[in-house]
């Protein structure tokens, strides 16, 4: 086992091997320009394209006319949420979307508000779930797009989109959801789902970095967005931009790859997440779940250890690499909006770990993360006055602390 | 974030972590911070009653790795002192000594800060002790 140990698979994924492999000859060999249309070498290209497109609308359901191809899930989240707010600008100015989106959605959208439009942000339940009675009152005959996640990045719970998805459609409301962190993890498919606009990026499914689709529904309803960057008019003209012929084909594969192993990745992903809650659980007392654990992505377990800061106890785990919810890992000294939105004390988002867990972690890693955390949380509860507090009895929420 | 090699020695191996009796009149105890800030500092001295040195210090800090090491350093700082020369680490020399970042000078402050509050309440309980000694000769009545 050679450390460290990467477990924040929801940040970014390695490449798999097989999808480089698919990469490699589109870099020298075959490096035309997927638009040329009078020579060999764009077809080569265009049809390596159509290929990819193929692939990637196979793992979701979708027909490949309906990709379209970006730089990655931000472009994607961008182009869908302001691509409908300028189309569809004229049939109404509101747009509705959850606390706990990616910043991606959540400034896209606050930037659409600067624009006259109005945003309703939903609250999420406990569990980190949309209450659908809240969206259902939420949509007004001036809303023109919902636009919820599948699954999230922080605490992988998995939304009931296709339930989200039929009130939009009996609503005349598109539909967009930002799918990264679900596509290739647990199965998509933009019909059972309703779905009308899927984001999806390559580097979170073991493909590259810099590629990502727009899924982009073409009948019942045929949805159209406004271009958000003028060029050449690539991609049915919502697009412009040669396109990213080695990272396509890499996305392309990554999905194939991810559709033909999901079944067993699934099951061993979550043999592994059970394994490491469990060992957790066993090793330390006050240890916390955040978000649902029924709805919830196979590869993530969001943890937190009360008593414990969270970047204190990275460091302590410097060579296992994972994420935390606290303010102290962030820029803006705020502990995580996600774990606040699930209605969160402070304190406990300070505490949390995110462990993403993915394709090339092993039992054996998952042991040693195990042990490692256990040790370092004992040892920083001896170091905390909190935990010696607590164990005097004493209620930490009728302490009246001392701040400036 | 890289962390300094003090910084890193401090968390690694912190020094004296404990706590003290609190309810002692020669111990000074120091709580600042709050859970929702992510750090509080529990910080106590022990003075020396006939030589007024501060002869022990101890802390334990929820916080991280920035505010333990600040905290440890404080501690063994405090040691040898009197209440007087300890009042006056300032926050900046525990910057410079763990090359903290701008983003962690609040760890320092926080020091600071629970070093003056330790030595806040031992001088409250010296105070308190004085008149309650002074109580046992025949002349100092007025004491409530």
């Amino acid at each position: 086992m050679k450390t460290p140990i990467y477990l924040d698979n929801h940040a970014t994924t390695r490449m798999d091997p097989r999808v480089l492999d698919a990469m490699l000859p589109y870099f020298t060999e075959f490096f035309g320009n997927a638009a040329s249309r009078n020579h060999e070498f764009g077809w080569v290209a265009e049809q390596a394209v159509d290929k990819a497109r193929k692939q990637i609308a196979d793992l979701i359901g979708a027909s490949a006319r309906e990709i379209i191809f970006t730089s990655g899930a931000t472009e994607s989240d961008n182009l869908a949420i302001k691509g409908v707010a300028e189309m569809y600008g004229e049939k109404g100015n509101h747009i509705i979307t959850a606390a706990t989106e990616h910043k991606a959605v959540l400034d896209t959208c606050k930037k659409l508000e600067k624009h006259g439009f109005r945003v309703t942000y939903l609250p999420v339940m406990a569990d980190g779930l949309v209450d659908l009675d809240m969206l259902k009152d939420a949509i007004t005959d001036k809303t023109i797009l919902v636009t919820i996640m599948y699954a999230n990045n922080e605490i992988g719970v998995l939304q009931p989109v296709a339930e989200i998805g039929k009130i939009c459609r009996e609503r005349g409301v598109l539909f967009h959801t930002d799918g990264v962190q679900a596509i290739g993890k647990v199965p998509v498919d933009v019909n059972k789902d309703n779905i009308d606009i899927m984001s999806i990026t390559g580097h979170k499914l073991y493909g590259p970095k810099g590629a990502g689709a727009l899924y982009v529904r073409r009948k019942n309803p045929r949805v159209q967005l406004t271009a958000q960057m003028d060029g050449g008019g690539h991609e049915r003209g919502m697009r412009s931009g040669t396109l990213n012929v080695p990272g396509i084909v890499g996305l392309g594969e990554a999905c194939a790859i991810s559709h033909r192993e999901m079944p067993e990745e699934m099951q061993r992903m979550r043999y592994l997440r059970d394994k490491l809650r469990s060992k957790i659980e066993e090793g330390l007392d006050e240890v916390y779940l955040n978000g649902s654990w029924e709805h919830r992505l196979p590869g993530n377990l969001n943890m937190s250890f009360a008593y414990v800061e969270g970047e204190s106890l990275l460091m302590g785990i410097n060579d296992i690499a994972v994420s935390s919810g606290s303010a102290c890992t962030s820029a803006t000294l705020e502990p995580s909006y996600v774990l606040k939105a699930l209605g969160l004390g402070d304190d406990i988002a300070h505490s949390s770990i995110r462990f993403g867990i993915g394709r090339f972690n092993t039992e054996e890693e998952i042991n040693y993360v195990a042990d490692r955390l256990i040790t370092v949380v004992r040892k920083l509860r001896e170091l905390s006055p909190l935990y010696e507090m607590a164990k005097e009895g004493i209620d930490l929420s009728k302490v009246s602390w001392v701040t400036d | 974030m890289a962390y300094s090699d003090k910084v890193l020695d401090h968390y690694n191996n912190p020094r004296n972590v404990g706590s003290l009796d609190k309810s002692s009149a020669d111990v000074g105890t120091g709580m600042v911070g709050a859970p929702e800030c992510g750090d509080v500092m529990k910080l106590q001295i022990k003075v020396n009653d006939a030589n007024g040195l501060i002869e022990d210090a101890k802390f334990k800090t929820f916080g991280c790795g920035s505010a333990i090491a600040s905290s440890s350093l404080a501690t063994e700082w405090l040691k040898g002192k009197t209440v007087d020369e300890a009042l006056q680490i300032r926050n900046t020399d525990i910057v410079n000594e763990l090359s903290l970042p701008p983003v962690k000078i609040h760890c320092s402050v926080l020091a600071e800060d629970a070093i003056k509050a330790a030595i806040k309440d031992y001088k409250t309980k010296q105070a308190q002790k004085q008149p309650a000694s002074a109580a046992q000769s025949p002349v100092a009545q007025s004491v409530a």
